[in-house]
């Protein structure tokens, strides 16, 4: 069983009872200990298939297995191998943090005296310790968050299933999460994440998976899917804008205001070229960055052709 | 670990979880029910009771009321614990905190019911301590009294998490005890024999599974009974086993609980 892929994800689907198709058939292999980002727009499909996978969803076809244990036919089994941090809060509000993961490991068949040590653990790992015995609803909604990861945590998954965690965090809690879900990952446990926060995806995640309309569009490693990006767009702060832009072939330039200017350029192309020209333009630039992070424009692209290509499906 | 001992720490994770709940909201939980069957003790048991004459021949009014009202406090705080328990965890959400747990299902519906159970046994025994106030009172058959205790508890428990996976929005769980339990209750022999009412009313008053249970409970208190003692438990066992079946499919199916 431990040779077996972490998550393997056969033909699924799932059509809910108002007819709407939220996953047609989809395909996906997660290696043991990778940190796999799952993206897609709103209404792709992700928690749906977060859903199956937790069996919080029944599916409609297909199955997937956690380290080779069919969700279908040994739910019990299964589960015991995954931590789930859902996108909403869904702890009893009125519990202490403390009881909150005690329990959640209690529900795991995890005997009282080893679940208060592992509360204790995970509460002081993600700086909750100090508000263990306070009220749930009491916490902030940063803590609440990193409660959830607590909890997940109870009964030492070896699939983390993150769905949005860090909606809503501030950035420095964001980033104390994510010290913590790479520590996690670096221990030997398989991530899987799903997130908005693109460029959190392209730091954190080595594979990734892009779900659109219930399918698959892109399904590789982030390093491959980044090199895919030919074409990149600077911002230029400047001091002066002229009437007249530079025009370069290959480098579409456009006036943002007087002071910023912007320029799609393909990623092979050298830069020197552009700054001799801003020179000559008289152009003085006092600062430059990227427009987007790499994989929010992919992100964009690979979901506009999709919908472009209804059905078409790149699985793995 | 094995999948039972697995199941039993899970199930004693469920019951400590609902005897916290229960005593963390005490003023809730555990004195309304004891003031409410104050008030009835000293109206209907005292006031009104002192101008009725014995009932079935050697027991005052009051002592004939005592083991109704008691059942009566049982039944409704069954229901009304693990119907506002259950739904409270749905409406919050923290249901799913047991729903991707390995555990089974029936450990879900017997952490519950255990707790509304408890609940249950505990007014009860609250408000039998203060009809000692009012009346003496000595347990006939006590074998009796606890099994009909728990059979009643249960069936409500039961009730009370069908109830819960159903309803939609709290109105949904308030919904039953007023419109169906109470009715039921007071139409079940708590108050008065059965056996003063004419036809129809006799006849309709016996497909009313209150009735049993409040006349169980009365037998095993006083000795005496509008009901069979083994048509009362025949009738409480099928509620058991068709309700349990019900509660356990619905969970199996997931109704009102997964998509």
């Amino acid at each position: 069983m431990s040779s077996s892929p972490a998550l393997v994800v056969d033909n699924l689907r799932k059509t809910y009872g108002n007819g709407v198709q939220a996953l047609k058939g989809i395909n996906l292999t997660v290696q043991p200990g990778d940190f796999f980002a799952l993206l897609g727009p709103n209404g792709a499909g992700k928690s749906t298939l977060i859903g199956i996978l937790s069996s919080l969803v029944n599916s409609s076809g297909g199955d997937a297995q956690i380290f080779g244990v069919s969700v279908n036919k040994q739910r019990n089994e299964a589960m015991k191998l995954i931590g789930l941090v859902p996108q909403e809060i869904n702890f009893n509000q009125f519990e202490k943090p403390f009881d909150i993961c005690v329990n959640e490991a209690g529900f795991y068949g995890i005997p009282r005296r080893i679940a208060a040590e592992r509360a204790e653990k995970y509460l002081k790992e993600l700086r909750l310790w100090d508000k263990a015995q306070d009220q749930a609803r009491m916490l902030s909604g940063g803590m609440k968050r990193r409660l959830m990861i607590a909890r997940a945590m109870m009964n030492e998954p070896r699939l983390l299933i993150l769905d949005e965690p860090t909606a809503g965090v501030d950035i420095e809690i964001r980033r104390s999460m994510w010290q913590f879900v790479s520590g996690i990952n670096a221990a030997g446990t398989t991530v899987i994440l799903t997130t908005h926060y693109l460029e959190e995806a392209e730091q954190l995640c080595r594979n990734i998976a892009i779900i659109d309309h219930g399918t698959i569009v892109e399904n590789t490693s982030m390093k491959q899917l980044l090199s895919k990006l030919d074409v990149e767009t600077f911002v230029f702060d400047v001091d002066n804008l002229p009437e007249s832009l530079p025009s370069l072939p290959g480098i579409n330039f456009r006036r943002v205001d007087e002071h910023t200017l912007e320029a799609e350029m393909p990623r092979t192309e050298a830069m020197n070229a552009m700054f001799e020209a801003f020179s000559t333009h008289g152009i003085t630039v006092t600062s430059m960055r990227n427009k987007t992070n790499r994989l929010e424009e992919l992100f964009v692209r690979l979901v506009e052709n999709g919908r472009q290509e209804p059905g078409k499906e790149k699985a793995a | 670990m094995s999948n039972m001992s697995g199941n039993l720490v899970a199930l004693q994770t469920i019951v400590r979880r609902e005897i916290v709940r229960i005593m963390r909201i005490w003023t809730q939980t555990l004195i309304p029910p004891a003031i409410t069957m104050t008030l009835y003790f000293v109206i209907f048991g005292k006031l009104i009771g002192s101008r009725i004459g014995n009932i079935q021949g050697e027991f005052t009014y009051m002592q004939y009321i005592v083991p109704g009202l008691v059942m009566m406090s049982i039944i409704t705080n069954s229901y009304g614990n693990i119907s506002s328990s259950f739904f409270g965890a749905k409406f919050q959400r923290s249901v799913e905190e047991m729903l991707v747990s390995p555990m089974s299902n029936w450990v879900i519906l017997l952490g519950y019911v255990t707790g509304a159970v408890a609940r249950g046994l505990v007014v009860g025994l609250l408000v039998l301590l203060i009809a000692l106030f009012f009346t003496n009172l000595h347990v006939a058959h006590p074998l009796v009294t606890i099994l009909s205790v728990l059979f009643g508890a249960t069936i409500f428990s039961l009730a009370g998490f069908v109830n819960a996976v159903y309803a939609k929005k709290f109105d949904d769980i308030a919904l039953v005890p007023t419109f169906v339990l109470t009715p039921l209750t007071y139409l079940g022999g708590v108050f008065y024999s059965v056996n003063m009412l004419g036809e129809p009313w006799q006849a309709i008053s016996r497909i009313n599974p209150i009735l049993y249970m409040v006349n169980a409970f009365r037998f095993g208190v006083l000795g005496i009974s509008d009901v069979q003692i083994g048509v009362a438990f025949g009738v409480m066992l099928v509620f058991v086993i068709g309700l349990s079946w019900l509660a356990l499919s619905l969970l199996h199916r997931g109704v009102g609980l997964r998509s």
